[in-house]
């Protein structure tokens, strides 16, 4: 797809900050020894990346979707657990809060969040709710001032190292399923709430991810985040945003995958000749570029239809999220087979980038829950 | 104050360098990026506009598509950008060079205060030469290979990078500077700065607008004006691209091991 010079400006900046400064050494401690990378987070700040599209107004860049969409992508190219980390704020993070945040919400959480000083985390899934968020336990019931929240959310991204999480509650028992659930923005450090041990990935490990407790934790009400009891419906309009930036993590991991089996496939000699030379490999090179540029148009496209306010553009996010993610596992595993035995040792990038794929058809709404949000947009 | 950042985009030699017939350069197929020692001047300038609000204009000589290097360079944070383009100036050298930009700055108006601040050399000719004569040109005070620059009011003091140690050296604005890449690294552009940069004012200056300064000469610009011209350019034999290993000794070589090992040769 042709970008204008804009855009184009865009992605060479975004490329040559990954380039140059996600170095393999980072890339490889993070992903043996988990935790979180905070020198790199302070550069993403920094350049605003923390803030890519966030309101300028509350200390963000102002960008749009295809800004956000060209920065996951290309920072997944290289790494994609550091395309998280500026992947967060700008999404599932920041976006219930400007869904419907108050000004002076906006002011005390965004500004901070969108200049990188403060983490804000999105906490809607539990050990007996996932695909079926309506099911959610966790609850908030008013007490003065205060709401008192007691349950436990688990898989939280960026939870151990949270400033603040968007929660998702229950304030009305007598309302079922989606009804009845309410958004507070919760200080990680307001007494009762504890996170769980970070919990051992099959990829992606540089970002942890952990329970959060809370234990009869008090929030005041200038925290409740948007109306009460419709707090579910943010949930999913946050979550639209949010699969497009899996959608672009998924085909800037595809490229990654590709350049990296372009190399390999022309250094490895066997038979006295490249392999690249024999049609088994250079079919599947061509294979996985199409697929790859086939889902950067349908990314790309999504990135304007959401920014243009198409009506269509929550379902496309779904099929940007489910297209993308499973092509990115088709490449990886591509990638893998190109690469021979060598594919299946840690000394190749290959190897980390097929670990880190998989989570891509998972968070987020896995592609079983992308079909259910597809189809129904066709049959309603 | 103004601090003017002279620029010039190159072919990026870093990858290969293509030549023409008639032994020139062939441009057109190769990536363009912004002169590295350039680059420093520019963050040079930024770092000065960080401490004291001052106005950093971007200025280069070249084709209009030079006009992306330059929007690149407002993204970074330049305020605003000068072009001197127009066929009158093609095929100049550096002496020619030298005059259109001089002429070009004095026809912006060089203050009291005001700096200019160049690259040490293009990674395209490497003659480090246009940078000292604009300075001679404009009749003001040079420092070339600047490793570190501290501004206190109208004096600057500067420690120069020679291949035998270091020069400190102080001089009064205006003055003209020429950077090393060591002096600092550049930052990048911000997101908010790439969706700014259309929007800010870019000077187009042809002949036209530069015809009637005292230092612009018909017999001294362009191909015709220029004193030297170049005789052959070729592609020296390829040296592998050398990667010092850091580390300890034992650390190094188990990096060194596995590099080899990843390329099959051991």
């Amino acid at each position: 797809m042709i970008l204008s010079a804009k855009y184009e400006l865009m992605r060479k900046n975004f490329r040559n900050f990954a380039e140059t400064e996600f170095t393999t050494e980072i890339q490889e401690q993070l992903d043996r020894e988990g935790g979180f990378n905070w020198d790199i987070w302070n550069k993403m700040a920094k350049y605003g990346f923390t803030g890519c599209k966030l309101p300028v107004e509350y200390g963000g860049q102002g960008g749009d979707s295809l800004a956000y969409v060209l920065m996951n992508e290309e920072f997944s190219r290289v790494c994609p657990v550091l395309a998280i980390y500026a992947n967060t704020p700008n999404s599932l993070g920041g976006g219930p809060l400007l869904a419907c945040g108050t000004k002076e919400q906006l002011e005390k959480y965004i500004t901070p969040v969108a200049k990188g000083e403060k983490q804000i985390v999105f906490a809607l899934t539990e050990p007996g709710a996932g695909s079926d968020a309506g099911s959610m336990t966790t609850r908030a019931v008013a007490d003065g001032d205060y709401y008192v929240l007691n349950g436990r959310k688990c898989f939280i991204s960026g939870a151990p190292i949270a400033d603040y999480a968007v929660v998702y509650a229950r304030t009305n028992p007598n309302l079922k399923g989606a009804r009845g659930i309410s958004m507070f923005i919760v200080d990680m450090k307001l007494p009762g709430v504890s996170c769980g041990k970070p919990e051992p990935k099959m990829g992606i490990s540089g970002y942890p991810t952990s329970d959060i407790v809370f234990e009869n934790v008090r929030v005041h009400k200038s925290d409740l985040l948007g109306p009460l009891d419709k707090g579910y419906a943010v949930a999913m309009k946050t979550l639209d945003g949010g699969r497009l930036g899996v959608a672009a993590q998924s085909l800037g991991l595809a490229q990654g995958c590709l350049d990296e089996a372009i190399q390999y496939s022309k250094d490895r000699k066997q038979f006295g000749k490249p392999i690249s030379y024999n049609q088994g490999i250079s079919f599947m090179l061509a294979d996985m570029a199409t697929e790859i540029e086939a889902a950067r148009c349908l990314v790309y496209n999504t990135a304007m239809a959401k920014d243009a306010g198409d009506k269509n553009a929550s379902m496309m996010c779904s099929m940007a999220k489910y297209y993308a993610s499973e092509m990115a596992n088709r490449v990886a595993g591509k990638a893998i087979q190109i690469h021979g035995g060598y594919g299946f040792i840690k000394d190749y990038k290959v190897e980390r980038l097929y670990r880190d794929a998989r989570v891509m058809t998972l968070y987020e709404g896995t592609s079983q829950v992308q079909q259910i949000v597809i189809s129904r947009n066709l049959l309603k | 104050m103004r601090v003017y950042v002279c620029v010039k985009q190159v072919p990026d030699t870093s990858g290969k360098v293509a030549v023409k017939e008639d032994g020139t350069l062939d441009r057109g197929s190769m990536e363009t990026i912004i002169n590295p020692d350039d680059l420093a001047a520019m963050e040079a300038a930024l770092q000065l506009k960080d401490t004291t609000g001052c106005q950093v204009t971007a200025v280069t000589m070249g084709p209009p598509p030079a006009e992306g290097m330059l929007r690149e360079l407002i993204a970074m944070g330049a305020d605003d950008a000068v072009l001197i383009s127009g066929r009158e100036f093609g095929g100049s050298d550096t002496f020619a060079t030298s005059q259109i930009i001089a002429a070009a700055l004095h026809n912006l108006g060089l203050g009291e205060e005001d700096l200019i601040f160049c690259g040490r050399q293009a990674i395209d000719g490497d003659t480090a030469q246009v940078g000292p004569q604009i300075a001679e040109k404009l009749q003001i005070p040079q420092v070339t290979y600047a490793a570190d620059i501290e501004k206190n009011g109208n004096t600057l003091k500067i420690k120069r990078l020679l291949e035998d140690g270091y020069m400190t050296v102080e001089v009064q604005t205006p003055c003209l500077i020429t950077c090393v890449k060591e002096l600092n690294d550049a930052r990048y552009m911000t997101i908010k700065g790439i969706l700014e940069c259309y929007d800010k004012p870019m000077t187009v200056l042809d002949y036209n607008a530069l015809k009637d300064e005292p230092l612009i000469d018909p017999t001294t610009i362009g191909l015709k004006g220029s004193p030297t011209n170049i005789f052959r350019s070729f592609t020296p034999p390829q040296k592998g691209a050398g990667q010092m290993l850091t580390g300890t000794a034992e650390e190094a070589v188990a990096e060194l091991v596995g590099q080899l090992a990843r390329k099959h040769v051991i």
